[in-house]
């Protein structure tokens, strides 16, 4: 903060979202960040996981506030779905700054200590905004200072925040489960068995999943979310936020240029993507 | 049934062997420290009053006595093992957890084991101390000799003696030891029945609205925190084994859906149907909060629209029929465990102390159009 005088770093432009579901604390830190932030312009604020990700990728703004408990998808699945699907290349803008919100010890506050840009504790009070702000303030003027090419410095900050995220995600406790033998899944009256060495992938489907053997596709009404924790993760692989591989099944694995890396299958003609987020997976040994 | 039950989660309060060697192990620690501490005692006053008697040779009197009284207690620990193992040996053969106290505490372990002790002690004891001594004792067969029906009656009096003593000290502390368990698992009961009404997530998340409100409404800022005084009061005070009228119970779900439709605006529509006749009809109090936090947190708050919730009293016959419904997720979108099996174990639980086979508590997904979950509850009435 010392290398810019305050006045300046606050009447710099931004612009925010804000993602929370309880239409009073959205108010409520709209209200303080308009007294502390003057020129931070909330462009957007959503009630749900669904549309923070839809209107974040829409309006592409500077600044996130990503409430974790949210209906439809938590603010963490959110911020997941937001780096795996961020366009890159040039005259896309960068990566947003991301402050998770939580109540509580929704998820271990350790994590967030050790990745995210910022992280807030509700009730949130005026001083510690403040500080998140001053902090917020001072990277997008990092950004702006930075010498570097425009491009090298949002790739720099998409890098940073898919980092973040797998750290985030690692760090997610996930209940214990009890391994699945076999997959169950029911048509009519009738239930089909399918061992789960024969299942060479799953990919959520709104409510459902597809289970995807080499001879034919099953749906479950089931989340890949639910379907995780009972998975080897040695054995399958997620690779997207909606795909799960058997790595057996994997032929080979392509980089493309936008940082997503194709895949093709053993017995089966479609080509998998596995996103950003997932893409360190794939490398030569 | 429900007796056997009862009985068979009482020893399990503490730590239970896992294999005959354990429990063997177990039981050897837990009865040879007061063996050896209360035979030496034993075996000086025997020696005591020999030497009383006829005056002399002290120290070879305690040798005898400690040889005689070792082998005694060797002859009823060792027995006692025996048994516990054996019986160990036939549970298991049978398929039955080991029951650690039963073999290791009853008289039929340590009765064989005394007499064994009476009738081996004396004569060993004397070999042991012969052959420590180099000396020649006068043999056990002859009972005409005075040293002979002394040794015998000494051996007898302190066996049965310190047999009695020994198993009432071991009866007395593990009856305290389970006392102890049972007690350390009440409180830890109690505090998580606290934590799961005072949920942190809740309370946080209801500041940090008041704190908002404060400012935007100061009126509706202090009608949330009369609720919050409300719920809070009523949440602290409630004992589990009282009962309360069904309005009150009726007012404190009152006070905790006022504070969530504050937070989930007008995602949450809430219908209250006390019937005013049952408005005095008795429950435990705070029976239904866990069902109505569940229906919250597992079926409206995941919903990006919310739903609505009904919670109704019913009188059918002599009985009292309660519902907690949703308009949410459905059965199958819970997670399995975690707050949601606690609060649900907790209403079971209390219904059963309370009222035995004549309540019940049942879940289902509702099969109409609105979908969502009902808890169904039936009690007597009155």
């Amino acid at each position: 903060m010392q290398r810019k005088p305050p006045d300046e770093a606050t009447a710099a432009p931004a612009r925010c979202l804000i993602a929370e579901d309880e239409p009073l604390l959205a108010a409520g830190l709209q209200a303080d960040l308009a007294a502390l932030w003057p020129a931070l312009q909330v462009v957007a604020s959503v009630g749900d996981g669904l549309r923070a990700t839809e209107q974040a990728l829409a309006l592409q703004p500077e600044v996130c506030f990503f409430d974790i408990r949210m209906p439809g998808a938590s603010g963490l699945e959110a911020a997941q779905a937001l780096a795996e699907d961020w366009p890159e290349g040039p005259g896309s803008a960068a990566f947003p700054l991301l402050v998770f919100v939580t109540a509580y010890d929704d998820y271990a506050l350790q994590a967030f200590e050790a990745q995210a840009v910022d992280y807030l504790v509700k009730p949130v009070d005026r001083s510690r905004l403040a500080a998140c702000v001053a902090r917020l303030q001072a990277h997008l003027a990092d950004r702006r200072d930075r010498a570097a090419p425009a491009g090298e410095a949002q790739q720099d900050a998409l890098q940073a925040a898919v980092a973040q995220l797998r750290g985030l995600l690692a760090g997610v406790p996930t209940a214990a489960a009890p391994r699945l033998e076999v997959i169950q899944a029911q048509v009519g009256n009738l239930v089909h068995l399918v061992p789960l060495a024969e299942v060479l992938y799953f990919e959520a489907a709104d409510k459902y999943v597809r289970v995807i053997t080499a001879e034919r596709e099953h749906l479950i009404r089931a989340s890949l979310r639910e379907l995780l924790p009972q998975l080897d993760p040695a054995v399958f692989w997620q690779v997207h936020r909606g795909t799960v591989v058997q790595a057996r099944a994997i032929a080979t694995a392509r980089r493309e240029e936008s940082g997503k890396v194709t895949l093709t299958l053993r017995g089966r003609p479609e080509k998998l993507t596995a996103s950003r987020l997932y893409a360190h997976l794939f490398r030569g040994m | 049934m429900p007796e056997a039950a009862v009985a068979a989660t009482a020893p399990a309060l503490l730590p239970a062997p896992t294999s005959a060697m354990a429990a063997a192990r177990l039981r050897w620690r837990r009865r040879t420290r007061r063996s050896l501490l209360v035979l030496p005692l034993i075996c000086l006053g025997i020696a005591a009053i020999l030497t009383a008697i006829d005056g002399r040779g002290f120290g070879y009197k305690l040798l005898y006595a400690l040889c005689i009284g070792s082998v005694c207690m060797a002859t009823v620990d060792l027995t006692r093992l025996a048994y516990a193992g054996l019986s160990d040996r036939l549970r298991t053969s049978r398929g039955l957890p080991f029951v650690l106290d039963e073999a290791a505490l009853g008289w039929r372990g340590v009765i064989p084991g005394a007499i064994l002790a009476m009738v081996f002690g004396p004569p060993l004891g004397l070999q042991l101390g012969d052959w420590l001594t180099g000396l020649q004792s006068p043999s056990m067969l002859n009972l005409d000799s005075t040293s002979t029906r002394l040794t015998l009656a000494f051996s007898v009096v302190a066996t049965v003696v310190s047999v009695v003593v020994l198993s009432t000290a071991e009866r007395l502390s593990h009856a305290r030891a389970l006392a102890q368990a049972a007690q350390r698992a009440a409180a830890e009961n109690q505090l998580r029945l606290l934590q799961s009404q005072l949920e942190p997530h809740m309370l946080f998340n209801t500041l940090a609205n008041l704190r908002v409100l404060i400012g935007l409404d100061p009126a509706r800022a202090q009608a949330m925190l009369d609720h919050l005084i409300a719920f809070l009061r009523a949440t602290l005070q409630a004992s589990r084994n009282t009962l309360h009228p069904l309005s009150a119970e009726f007012a404190h779900l009152a006070d905790y859906l006022a504070l969530m439709a504050v937070r989930m605006g007008p995602r949450l529509a809430v219908q209250l149907n006390l019937p005013p006749e049952l408005a005095s009809a008795a429950v435990p109090p705070l029976l239904l909060q866990p069902l109505v936090e569940n229906s919250i947190q597992h079926g409206l708050e995941p919903q990006v629209d919310g739903g609505r919730i009904e919670v109704s009293a019913r009188q059918v016959g002599d009985r009292l029929h309660l519902d907690v419904r949703d308009t949410g997720a459905g059965l199958g979108a819970a997670p399995a465990g975690g707050g949601t099996a606690f609060g649900l174990e907790q209403v079971r639980t209390r219904l059963a102390t309370l009222y035995g086979a004549r309540a019940s508590l049942t879940l289902q997904t509702v099969p109409d159009a609105e979908g969502g979950t009902r808890a169904h509850i039936e009690l007597p009435l009155g």
